[in-house]
């Protein structure tokens, strides 16, 4: 549904985005992550048709988003970064407004203006001037403008940004069930989101995709995963994790805690350990040295270690070069 | 596969989904409905604040005041039927009165961030451009037309030639188009509307004085003739003059239309070259 190929966008010589590709299907959530100013928003306002590409293309349902503009957008429901919306409308004039330049009259416009009333709750300030909405009604306001029209494809930037948790769990479990006979692509920079609503994260830093996988595939890239965590009562954590090198699998074991006569200590398998078979073995040696076990845990890994570790080394330099300019 | 395969798929996929995805799929394109869309939002966002009120009560008290002061237009003391004491300010009403109502036209858009929304709706940006401009249009038609007790004055004190106040009425409405035009480029320009109006306001001056003798003598010594002509041509006066005499003629309107078209046009390049960073 919508194919992104090498797209690029240069401020004057600075490069925001730099050769992002990638596809979503119908059916697909794609989570956009990224550090602040990493090129989520330039990209997304690509997709749409927003800002013309430097270079590269957006394909929207097969239609050319620099060649027929009209017919890819018709197609698109886009939620803009902060929500804009027009101050002086009310909630049911700005919807009315939206559905006429989706093309929507009569029975059918009063339809879809009332089915996205309804599903992002907004009947209690329907007639009520936009600029005296609190935020959260206007982020549902203006993520109603873009289901308006049920588009096979949506565009969402940080949707959830600015919401209380509640809203923000009523967000994601809307994308996620619109998710299931959509396109779907979503910005943000909250990675429980990745596991709450996508099917399929990209990480972008600087412009580049840097990332690209399931959360599942995105969280094995972490430091942690398939690590075996272990807690054991009333032994000194050193001589565990002494135990736990020495078994053939293990390539590094350290202490993470220590606290209440208990002592947590992490095993991290050798390359060709195979899935599960480090707990077994150290479940194992467990029993033999008969040890109180309180804990044992294979991790699955984090997303937050894996996003920084993949967007840190990058950023880093150039902050320091920034400073050092500076001065 | 070609974009039209794959896009029929699409619809085969859609329609029977919702009528609505079907309507925004395979709803066939009416441009000027969009246009209409946006007049009607427009004139709902001049008429949802006290701006419009406040607007229409200054023009209309100001009108009222310039055409009858007796040290000013001297309707009274003309002593014929005749509109041109109230006609004569126009240009000079417009001069503030215009770029006050055109400057949020895109200003606010922008200042909002609804340009964003606006335009990736399927929307052309000359659908957007002209929505908005025929909006503001027909709200200062609305003010023009408001001055009707003129007419009504006029016509009970005297017999003044109808063709001769249709079309002063006309020229008057092309020049407020005109300036709107103006007033729509700079606005499109900033996001700041205090900006927006400053530089309006110079142009439009700038599209009165440029005939004028003093500007004029300015230029004389040292500039080619050609220069001092071109200047000159680019003066409101003369021609809105020329409706005022109930002279419709082609070039005048053809001036009027011109600057309307070009002051959109730069409004395109405008709105264009923003989006393109």
């Amino acid at each position: 549904m919508i194919k992104v190929e090498n797209l690029t966008k240069a401020f004057g010589p600075k490069l925001a985005v730099d050769g992002v590709s990638f596809s979503v299907e119908r059916g697909e959530v794609l989570g956009f992550l990224g550090p602040n100013g990493a090129g989520k928003s330039t990209t997304m306002r690509m997709v749409t048709g927003f800002i013309p590409p430097t270079d590269g293309r957006v394909r929207i349902a097969g239609y050319d988003m620099e060649a027929e503009p009209i017919a890819a957008k018709r197609l698109v429901g886009y939620l803009p970064e902060n929500a804009p919306a027009y101050a002086d409308m009310t909630v049911w004039g700005f919807l009315n407004f939206v559905a006429e330049l989706r093309g929507l009259v009569g029975e059918a416009k009063r339809k879809a203006v009332n089915r996205a009333v309804e599903m992002c709750f907004l009947d209690s300030v329907l007639y009520q001037s936009i600029e005296t909405l609190s935020k959260g009604y206007l982020h549902r306001a203006c993520f109603a403008q873009s289901i308006l029209h049920d588009p096979p494809i949506l565009v969402l930037d940080e949707p959830t940004d600015g919401l209380d948790p509640n809203q923000k769990h009523e967000v994601r479990t809307l994308i996620r069930e619109m998710g299931r006979n959509k396109a779907i692509v979503f910005s943000t920079h909250i990675l429980e989101e990745v596991d709450a609503a996508c099917t399929r994260a990209i990480i972008i830093d600087r412009g580049r995709i840097v990332a690209n996988g399931t959360p599942e595939e995105l969280r094995a890239q972490s430091e942690v995963a398939g690590a075996v965590l272990l807690t054991v009562k009333g032994k000194p954590a050193a001589e565990i994790a002494q135990k736990l090198r020495e078994l053939p699998l293990v390539r590094r074991a350290e202490a993470v805690a220590e606290k209440d006569g208990a002592a947590q200590i992490r095993a991290y398998p050798k390359p060709e350990a195979g899935d599960g078979e480090l707990g077994a073995r150290v479940f194992e040696l467990a029993a033999r040295e008969r040890w109180t076990v309180l804990e044992l845990r294979r991790e699955e890994g984090r997303l937050d270690e894996v996003f920084r570790k993949i967007t840190l080394p990058d950023t880093k330099p150039e902050k320091e070069r920034e400073i050092g300019k500076k001065q | 596969m070609s974009a039209q395969s794959e896009a029929s798929t699409l619809d085969a996929a859609t329609a029977p989904k919702s009528a609505a995805a079907f309507a925004a799929a395979s709803g066939e394109y009416r441009p000027w409905r969009n246009v209409w869309a946006i007049v009607k939002r427009e004139l709902g966002g001049y008429f949802a604040s006290p701006v419009a009120y406040v607007f229409l009560v200054i023009f209309l008290v100001l009108v009222g005041f310039f055409t009858f002061n007796r040290n000013l237009g001297g309707f009274f003391e003309r002593g014929e039927a005749s509109l041109f004491a109230f006609f004569v300010w126009h240009p000079w009403l417009y001069l503030f009165l215009v770029p006050a109502a055109g400057m949020r036209l895109w200003a606010e858009e922008r200042r909002l961030g609804t340009i964003e929304l606006l335009l990736t709706m399927p929307v052309t940006s000359t659908q957007a451009i002209l929505g908005k401009f025929l909006a503001s249009w027909f709200f200062l038609a609305l003010a023009l037309a408001l001055t009707f007790p003129v007419v009504i004055t006029v016509s009970y004190l005297g017999d003044p030639d109808g063709g001769l106040i249709v079309c002063g009425y006309l020229g008057s409405f092309l020049m407020a188009g005109s300036f709107l035009a103006v007033s729509s480029m700079t606005s499109a320009m900033t996001r700041n509307q205090v900006i927006s109006f400053i530089l309006s306001l110079v142009i439009c001056l700038f599209l009165i004085l440029a005939g004028w003798a003093p500007v004029q003598n300015m230029l004389v010594g040292w500039a080619p003739a050609w220069l001092v002509d071109l200047v000159a041509s680019f003066s409101v006066m003369p021609h809105f003059a020329a409706f005022q005499r109930g002279v419709i003629d082609l070039g005048d309107l053809v001036y009027f239309l011109c600057v309307i078209a070009f002051g959109l046009f730069v409004t395109g390049v405008i709105i264009r070259s923003h989006r393109a960073g």
